[in-house]
């Protein structure tokens, strides 16, 4: 499954680590949530990047606690059509103030990659690679959005008052925050 | 009227171009139909029976003549010469071939139409009242705030994936003509004690299998706050609506289990996180929003001129029109017309392109260009001079939308039904062409009064028969049409869902008994003015009952 990262197909660095298996050290792992918040101490002695795959059933507020410690966390579509990640994406994002890789996991495909790097995620676990290939065409389908975001594109209503108007705002100060470059 | 300006243009247009991609990516098998259908329900694509259905969105149900003709060159190009409006403010092709569908929708997007926000697990089109902006009982213009929530929640990356669809209604008048209650969130503006004017917030409306009035979770939001306690609502819904069942993942049920003051409670402490941020609405941008929608230079007139006062050739059936058909409007000297899109024997909704035309161009002589589309599947002009009345109810008369049924029996809402949909049970527009044929006596339908006839031809009750004065919902029993009717629904500021009034019965009585009804209406009465849904609040449904099946 292909991974693309701030909009290349990259190799990925992460090993998936199972619930009882001993994690390695001095490589990045991505382990469960239950492992993660049974082991958050040993975790955070270990040497090497350690991510966190999340549910998108539970809280990400429970993660708050320990976000500067991960240097990852995977959410999961597990369908094409459940988008309850995108809801905890934008609150690690923007509630949390997440800066770390944001991975997005189960069933991605082409015509997700905007939402999803408008939501926060900079990193996407494809699952087609005809779909990763067409990356960059499938994230310059849309020059025009009505909503503000982390990504730092100004929403419609906000670029059509006069330039002094557009920085003011307060949509103008969260701007500052970029995630991904897209062109 | 609100004009697209070239960032709302362009966008449009990327629309038509990405679902381009995905239709020739579905023709030439890179996408299977299980891949492709979630892409095309975001477009308003549905495969149904015997074709698939393009949906075309009319927000807050306001179009212009140059919109109204581009859909009947859709009809007549693309489709079989007709289009369908629906209850909640589109249009429906129902034969439209998936290799034309690009071009058909770049055809409306010239003029600034789309099937975005028309299917899918996504909010849905903002409908408010078709009379918005003409209504003497109007706070504000509800369009506004329809229109600031529409581009709001236009390809919203959070909320395109959501548990189920999500529809939103918006209210500014006293008079709930928006059905804002049968709706997963409603708006209700009212004036608080400081004069300022802001939203009531209902949650949990809808009908299907299981119904609910909504429940108000917030009796004054502060117009500032629209946005983002929508936001709150939407973000609850999205993480916590049930996603294992697809009869429950409606907001509503959510509401219901949880409880309405839980469910407020948990949007209550999402949106203090989020009010003050981003998405708290400047002045200056809702005038922005509120500029872009331009208003007729009215003529300075007076109310009741002479010219209404002769009958054009005396004709009787111009002055049942005026009495049936005109309302009043909020400037003097002018009227709002609706047009019955309910002849007899006709489908409710449905428009010819030549109909179509002719309404264009009657809008534009008489309308100042505009035309609405009303959730009770008529369109009204929004603008017409009283002194123009008669040529008005001539050009009307002459294609067949002057008919005097405006809630009138014979004014019914149906859902397509088992002609057309493959979700349907049982046949829908047959009922209703049968009962415009039995009250044809136009005499007799206007003795009946203001009554309101709903059938659905399946649970999912798109013709929202729950909430008729008389519901009629089809369900299937042993391979045959049955039907189960219900009294006393309505769907306006005191809404309430109808009561059963007996055992279902085959298709072929349903007429009769809705005949029935109608002679027990009369017979239980009180006086002839007391309407047909204040008797059955009166008596119940027990003496309707009594008459109506004794002989059955």
């Amino acid at each position: 499954m292909p991974l693309v990262k701030q909009g290349h197909i990259v190799e990925d660095r992460y090993i998936r680590v199972l619930d009882d298996a001993p994690i390695p050290d001095g490589v990045p792992v991505i382990v469960t949530a239950e492992r993660f918040l049974a082991d958050t101490a040993e975790l955070a002695a270990r040497e090497g990047p350690v991510g966190v795959l999340w549910p998108n059933n539970r809280k990400v507020a429970e993660l708050e606690p320990w976000l500067g410690r991960v240097a990852l966390v995977a959410l999961t579509f597990p369908k094409f059509r459940d988008g309850r990640a995108y809801s905890q994406a934008r609150l690690l994002r923007e509630r949390y103030g997440f800066r770390g890789e944001l991975r997005a996991t189960g069933e991605v495909l082409r015509d997700q990659f905007l939402f999803l790097l408008r939501a926060g995620f900079d990193s996407l676990e494809v699952t087609k690679a005809a779909d990763a290939e067409a990356f960059a065409a499938a994230v310059s389908t849309y020059s025009v959005f009505y909503q503000p975001s982390t990504d730092g594109r100004l929403a419609v209503r906000r670029r059509r008052l006069p330039p002094q108007a557009q920085a003011t705002g307060r949509e103008g100060e969260e701007a500052g925050q970029r995630h991904f470059e897209p062109r | 009227m609100y004009l697209y300006d070239e960032l709302d243009r362009t966008l449009v247009g990327e629309r038509v171009a990405e679902f381009r991609g995905q239709v020739a990516r579905r023709l030439s098998g890179e996408l299977n139909e299980d891949e492709f259908r979630p892409l095309r329900l975001m477009n308003g694509v549905y495969l149904q029976l015997h074709a698939y259905m393009l949906r075309i969105s009319i927000p807050y149900g306001t179009l212009s003549s140059a919109q109204l003709r581009m859909l009947a060159h859709v009809a007549r190009r693309y489709d079989r010469g007709y289009g369908h409006f629906t209850t909640r403010q589109n249009i429906q092709y129902h034969w439209i071939k998936l290799e034309e569908l690009p071009d058909a929708m770049a055809d409306l997007a010239s003029v600034g139409m789309h099937g975005m926000q028309t299917s899918g697990n996504v909010v849905r089109n903002i409908t408010t009242d078709q009379w918005a902006g003409v209504a003497p009982d109007e706070i504000e213009d509800p369009r506004i705030w329809a229109e600031v929530i529409r581009q709001h929640v236009t390809l919203h990356p959070e909320f395109s994936f959501m548990p189920r669809k999500f529809k939103i209604a918006v209210g500014t008048s006293r008079h709930d003509r928006a059905a804002l209650r049968i709706h997963d969130m409603a708006l209700q503006m009212h004036r608080n004690g400081a004069g300022e004017t802001g939203f009531e917030v209902m949650v949990g409306g809808g009908l299907g299998r299981t119904a609910f009035i909504a429940k108000t979770i917030k009796p004054f939001l502060h117009k500032r706050d629209v946005l983002s306690y929508v936001e709150a609502v939407l973000r609850t819904y999205n993480q916590f609506g049930r996603r294992d069942n697809i009869y429950k993942a409606r907001i509503k049920i959510l509401v219901h289990e949880l409880g309405a003051e839980a469910f407020a409670k948990e949007v209550e402490a999402e949106w203090q996180s989020i009010k003050d941020g981003p998405l708290a609405l400047d002045e200056e941008v809702v005038a922005d929003i509120a500029s872009r929608f331009r208003y007729p230079a009215y003529a300075r007139l007076q109310n009741s001129p002479a010219e209404l006062a002769e009958a054009p050739g005396g004709d009787r059936r111009f002055e049942a029109w005026i009495g049936n058909s005109v309302a009043k409007h909020k400037v003097p000297g002018y009227a709002i017309v609706t047009l019955s899109l309910k002849p007899e024997g006709g489908t409710p909704g449905d428009v010819t392109a030549g109909q179509m035309d002719a309404i264009a161009d009657v809008a534009d002589r008489y309308s100042f260009g505009e035309i609405r589309v009303g959730h009770e599947q008529n369109l009204a002009l929004p603008h017409v001079a009283q002194r123009d009345l008669p040529a008005v109810w001539r050009a009307l008369n002459a294609i067949g939308v002057a008919i005097p049924n405006v809630n009138l029996i014979t004014d019914i809402i149906a859902c397509p039904g088992l002609d057309y949909c493959s979700l349907a049970n049982a046949r829908s527009i047959p009922i209703a062409q049968e009962i415009t044929r039995r009250f044809r006596n136009l005499d007799l339908a206007r003795d009946l009064g203001r009554l309101h006839v709903n059938i659905s031809g399946c649970i999912n009750a798109c013709g929202h028969h729950h909430v008729g004065h008389i519901g009629i919902l089809g369900v299937e029993k042993n391979g045959e049409e049955f039907y189960q009717i219900t009294l006393g629904g309505k769907a306006d500021e005191n809404a309430t869902l109808g009561t059963l009034i007996g055992p279902a019965v085959p298709y072929a009585q349903v007429a009769d008994l809705v005949e029935d009804i109608a002679a027990a209406y009369i017979e239980l009465r009180e006086r002839p003015d007391e309407l047909f849904i204040d008797t059955v609040k009166r008596t119940g449904v027990e003496p309707f009952r009594e008459r109506v099946y004794a002989a059955r």
